[in-house]
């Protein structure tokens, strides 16, 4: 963007005309000085397109304005413009604005001779005087050709009025009616060649779509795609309202999905704020209600919420929600959350898209959801669809608010997204539903999450009258397990487990046994030994006493035989005792 | 609305005729400077009116360059334009005032009134 400013710069001086969206197609708005032409059918807009150029320059850029309307008297117009919130009056008091109602009616004129449009001229030139006005609006100066019948004249005229508004140095806008062999009914291009914008009013599947191209742009660089635009409360939006760069700061904060386990699954923290995350799943996998634990934990963090839902009325998903555990509704009257129930089909794509913009521009929530994104599907063709969640997208993200879509996937694949905005999403959670033994059970699973070490487990999850509860699932050959088989699988295990806590616990009993036999057996064997050892010193103690006691018999008979031989036996027996 | 500020301040009241009465037919020449062809709407109005109106006729003369919001209040776009004020209905004519049978259609003239 700045590095088209600056070489258009040098080539072309640009008038902005403030109105959203526009002078980023145009980098930077209509020729300054120049005329400009917007072409378009009854209805598309052009006279909104001219009184917004000038009561934007008047008020944003201080350029007063002339507005030369042909069609409609000065009343008329204020009043229709100060409905969408211009407050025409005072730019008039200001001297900030001038209608001048030019009234062409064939009726009450009779050509008698040659004649030129120099009352045109200096009323023109009164105007601009009166106020210095910078920018003009002759809306539509086709209606010359009504009023008078002499072409030729009429041609010569105008070629004159160009010539001299240029020469004033004034932005111009000359609206036309589109003609059917050439831009303009009356070829107002040949008078103005420098720029050229076309609106439309197309009706495609029975919505009405708005769209502006820029045909022809003499000197300038500009976008040359056909732009949906909007008219709202606040005048004309072009969209893309934002420009589509991916320049936008990225946070590191975390933020909780309101599941817990779910949190524990994205690297334990959550969601990156800012990011944007996709739900998908088949119908009933619980979308909404992942999308309302997310909603609820941010309003228990004191976060705006903004919930667009296009299936269900707030009133229904806080009553449903309410059935599992969540209690949105004082949220909502506190007004932390803003629940946004529109049908898709109530009105066009762009209408939505600026709703949107407008709610959550009012609303600053630091989260949204979109319940669901593909029912947009309904209101558009799928380029259109993508290219207006690519801005919404783009929006939000700019904006740092984390936004949560869900998204009913055509399940044949299992990793499409009906819109196919997957590569514009950070976060993709996908709910799948588990047949297996005739049954139906949930999984979750993180599809991606950019930036973050993610579980790749799929886990199976019940919602409870508490809300969302995430159970391990069991992964086997055949798949994953889930319902009662898991439970199944479970009481196997369990069984098993019992199984082997029983095995355990007898061979502890068994090995306590033997220990005690063994001790047993020891204690017998010890008390065995004790008795031999008795026996043993019994004998020696014998067999001691013994000796000695035939010492003493041997002694005692000699000493019967002879007394002397006793004494000398004695003290040679002793001594012999004592050696 | 308009007329009466003409009437207040007569930017060029050329050869109006005061009327005797009160003119019935009171008519306003919007011209842009003294172009030749400015000059030829005059002329011819002037003429038609001596022919056919003289003594019932008020004609103004008004020059939008002098008198830029008059042309604006009487929503001129062409130029000359003769606009019939009365009597009513309010007519136009724009045009060098060249075709006088045109006029004279329009200035509802009856046959019977006119003075030839």
């Amino acid at each position: 963007m700045p590095k088209a400013k600056v070489s258009t710069k040098i080539l072309l001086q640009k008038t902005p005309t403030g109105i959203e969206g526009f002078d980023e197609i145009t980098f930077g708005g209509l020729p300054k000085g120049r005329p400009t032409l917007i072409v378009g059918n009854a209805g598309c807009g052009k006279t909104l397109f001219g009184m917004e150029f000038l009561a934007r320059g008047a008020m944003q850029f201080n350029e007063p304005g002339v507005m030369m309307s042909f069609e409609e008297t000065a009343e008329e117009l204020t009043k229709n413009f100060s409905s969408l919130g211009f407050n025409v009056n005072d730019l008039i008091a200001r001297k900030k604005l001038h209608i001048e109602f030019v009234a062409v009616e064939p009726s009450e004129m009779e050509e008698t001779g040659a004649y030129d449009l120099e009352g045109l001229f200096v009323r023109i030139d009164y105007a601009l005087k009166s106020i210095k006005a910078k920018r003009v609006v002759l809306d539509t100066i086709a209606a010359l050709f009504s009023g008078l019948t002499d072409e030729t004249i009429i041609r010569a005229e105008l070629r004159r009025l160009f010539k001299w508004l240029k020469s004033r140095g004034v932005t111009v806008i000359i609206t036309g009616e589109k003609g059917i062999a050439t831009l303009t009914r009356h070829g107002l291009e040949e008078y103005v060649a420098d720029c050229v914008i076309l609106l439309e009013h197309t009706i495609v599947e029975r919505s009405a779509t708005r769209r502006l191209r820029v045909v022809k742009y003499r000197g300038s660089s500009h976008g040359t795609d056909e732009y949906p635009f909007l008219i709202q409360e606040t005048g004309i939006s072009v969209l893309p309202i934002t420009s589509l760069n991916l320049e936008h700061t990225v946070s590191k904060e975390r933020i909780s999905t309101g599941i817990e386990r779910l949190d524990s699954m994205l690297d334990g923290k959550g969601f990156y704020r800012g990011s944007s995350i996709l739900v998908s799943g088949p119908s009933g996998a619980g979308k909404t209600t992942v999308a309302a634990h997310f909603a609820l934990a941010a309003c228990k963090r004191n976060e705006r919420v903004l919930f667009f839902a296009f299936e269900e009325s707030g009133n229904q998903i806080a009553r449903n929600m309410l059935s599992v555990g969540m209690k949105l509704e004082p949220f909502i009257k506190a007004g932390m959350l803003k629940v946004h129930a529109a049908r898709q089909t109530a009105y066009g794509l762009e209408m939505h898209l600026a709703t949107m913009h407008k709610l959550i521009n009012e609303f600053k929530p630091k989260i949204i959801v979109v319940d669901p994104m593909s029912n947009m599907m309904t209101s558009g063709t799928v380029p259109e669809v993508k290219s207006m969640l690519v801005r919404l997208i783009d929006f939000i993200k700019v904006s740092q608010i984390t936004a949560m879509f869900t998204d009913v996937g055509t399940f044949q694949s299992g990793e499409t997204t009906g819109v196919g905005v997957s590569s514009l999403m950070d976060t993709w959670i996908l709910l799948k539903s588990l047949e297996t033994y005739g049954e139906r059970n949930r999984g979750i699973y993180v599809l991606k999450a950019r930036g973050m070490n993610h579980s790749s487990q799929i886990r199976e999850f019940v919602i409870t009258s508490k809300g969302i509860i995430l159970i391990d699932a069991y992964s086997g050959a055949d798949g994953v397990l889930a319902g009662t088989a898991r439970v199944a699988q479970e009481a196997l295990d369990k069984a098993s487990k019992i199984l082997r806590n029983q095995e355990t616990a007898r061979k502890h009993r068994e090995s306590k046994r033997k220990k005690l036999s063994f001790e047993a057996e020891f204690a017998l064997l010890k008390s065995k030994y004790e008795n031999e050892e008795d026996e043993l010193n019994r004998a020696i103690l014998q067999e001691t006493v013994g000796e000695d006691a035939l010492l003493h018999e041997r002694y005692k008979i000699a000493g019967l035989r002879s007394s002397d031989l006793i004494i000398t036996a004695e003290h040679k027996g002793k001594r012999k005792h004592g050696r | 609305m308009g007329a009466k500020k003409t009437k207040e301040k007569p930017p060029i009241s050329r050869k109006a005729k005061s009327p005797k009465k009160t003119a019935k037919w009171q008519l306003h020449l919007f011209v842009a400077g003294m172009s030749p062809r400015s000059q030829d709407a005059i002329a011819n109005i002037h003429k038609l009116c001596e022919k056919h109106l003289i003594g019932r006729y008020k004609l103004e003369v008004i020059d939008i360059h002098q008198h830029p919001l008059s042309a604006s209040v009487n929503q001129i776009l062409a130029v000359p334009t003769l606009i019939k004020k009365l009597p009513p209905p309010l007519r136009k004519f724009v045009g060098d005032m060249s075709k006088t049978e045109k006029i004279l259609a329009g200035l509802d003239l009856r046959m019977e009134e006119r003075n030839d």
